[in-house]
């Protein structure tokens, strides 16, 4: 278990690099929820296969939207892949690549110097019951507040997305803009 | 667990050889059935009642030359067919086809058969993109569109047999399903998931992603050989799944009368599931596809989150009394 939970951290770790360093955006993409299936599986490696169900479904499964977004709104091509590469010079992450390793540094450092917190116990185990009664009980308040900003969201969609309806018929539009204009007085 | 260790990979073996036997034999009845369907012969010379098909089918899928287009995405344009069926023979390691034949009998069974159809959506968009072809992207964004939308009324039709069961398991779906099948209890839920089934593995009449008569053949319109070939046993997979999960979610799984052995009344109602699925094909008319999300968003999400909802206050009721 202590393996398999080390494995899917590193490919964690690898593919969440990948997704920051791909030129296409679908890749990178791609690379995400590569990423998203690894952390599923340290759910799963530290006893909650509920959580891992659930991060596969929610975050994995919605990256579908991401790709959606990406083909409509950019609409990649070859070009656009090769202004990437240019754009990203290999000089340009010098800076930040050290100033991440500093922090690096000191985040291997904390956890030399941390107390080991006991392995969770063999018998640990979160399942749907214990993520629900710590949503709806301490958490009952993040839970909402969420849920709000959802409906916000939601709210918000509906009012982009809302058209006039269009009626297409030859005697039928002509009167359409009529009733409008009537509607503004 | 040592003495376990041959009859499990026993199990394994068999279901993969089953599912990709049944998927071979599906061309099969498909094409002899819409044939009997709408009055016609179909293929029926090569061998018994035409039952060669399969093989030709096979060898000419196998055998086609398998053709990378230069304009696509090389590596994307690869992966999409197996992506569609990875995720749906994995789907199959949860399914009990009888007491004790079941490959992993986890505790989120319902929950990984859900995640991993929502992987399966992957391989429509990805394919579609990778093409790099004007049809295959309309398509493929109509997959993508349909197959999230009906993601959400197919978790949330199954959210009533969770609470009557009590669990995600599936084994223990089956066992609360001895009194009654909950198809009766949950008749709502289980039109509903059987509608976003057919959404799901976009079969007709829901086959908007491929619409031969408007996108050449949608998504998979660049595919060739046996890349096509993937495609074309993931989608006769999908539907031997969702028949698959209809029969443990609602008719009773393995739960049959006395006379014939448990495997044997899995078989049977999969197989009545089967060919519902190709009539469906033979009779119904493609909707529009504004129709079809406007069906799935306007109608079924509130009846799904209704039937929930009773179903939640009937079980609160009769365990509580509302005290």
């Amino acid at each position: 278990m202590e393996l398999t939970f080390y494995i899917a951290a590193a490919v964690a770790v690898l593919a969440t690099i990948m997704v920051i360093t791909r030129f296409n955006m679908i890749h990178a993409l791609l690379y995400l929820v590569v990423s998203f299936l690894a952390v599923a599986v340290v759910f799963l490696t530290m006893g909650a296969p509920f959580m891992a169900a659930l991060e596969v479904i929610v975050y994995a499964g919605a990256i579908v939207v991401l790709i959606i977004f990406v083909i409509m709104m950019l609409s990649l091509t070859r070009e656009d892949v090769e202004q990437e590469k240019a754009w990203l010079q290999p000089k340009l992450w010098m800076g930040p690549a050290l100033l991440s390793f500093v922090l690096l540094a000191e985040l291997v450092y904390l956890l030399v110097i941390a107390e080991m917190p006991a392995a969770p116990a063999a018998g640990s185990y979160v399942d749907a019951r214990a993520v629900g009664l710590a949503l709806y009980g301490p958490y009952v308040l993040g839970v909402q507040l969420s849920g709000i900003l959802l409906m916000a969201g939601i709210v918000g969609a509906y009012h982009l997305g809302r058209q006039k309806k269009k009626i297409i018929h030859r005697f039928l539009q002509q009167q359409e803009p009529q009733k409008e204009r009537s509607a503004v007085l | 667990m040592e003495t376990a260790t041959p009859n499990y990979l026993l199990i394994i073996g068999g279901v993969l050889f089953v599912m990709l036997n049944v998927a071979a034999l599906l061309i099969w009845v498909e094409r002899r059935g819409l044939a009997l369907f709408q009055d016609r012969y179909g293929p029926n010379r090569a061998g018994p009642f035409g039952l060669l098909i399969v093989a030709a089918d096979s060898i000419k899928l196998f055998f086609k030359q398998d053709w990378i287009p230069p304009f696509a995405d090389k590596p994307v344009f690869i992966l999409a067919p197996a992506i569609v069926v990875v995720t749906v023979l994995m789907s199959f390691v949860v399914i009990p086809f009888a007491p004790g034949i079941v490959v992993a009998d986890l505790n989120i069974g319902l929950l990984f058969f859900l995640a991993m159809s929502s992987m399966g959506a992957y391989s429509i968009i990805l394919g579609g993109w990778a093409s790099n072809n004007k049809y295959s992207l309309l398509g493929a964004m109509r997959g993508a569109a349909q197959m999230i939308s009906y993601e959400v009324f197919m978790g949330l039709s199954l959210m009533g047999v969770v609470l009557m069961a009590g669990s995600f398991n599936l084994s223990t779906i089956v066992e609360a399903q001895r009194g009654m099948w909950f198809v009766v209890p949950q008749i709502i839920g289980f039109v509903i998931f059987f509608i976003a089934g057919i959404a799901e593995t976009h079969r007709l009449p829901f086959d908007v992603p491929e619409a031969e008569s408007e996108l050449v053949a949608g998504f998979h319109s660049e595919y060739s050989g046996m890349k096509f070939g993937m495609f074309f046993i993931g989608e006769y997979m999908g539907i031997t799944l969702i028949s698959c999960m209809m029969v443990v979610l609602f008719f009773g799984g393995w739960l049959g009368p006395d006379f014939l052995p448990p495997i044997v009344w899995f078989i049977l109602k999969t197989a009545f599931f089967l060919m519902i699925f190709i009539l469906l094909r033979a009779s119904m008319p493609r909707p529009r596809y504004d129709q079809l999300m406007e069906y799935g968003w306007k109608y079924l999400l509130p009846l799904t989150l209704l039937n929930l909802v009773v179903t939640a206050g009937v079980l609160l009721w009769l365990n509580d009394g509302f005290r």
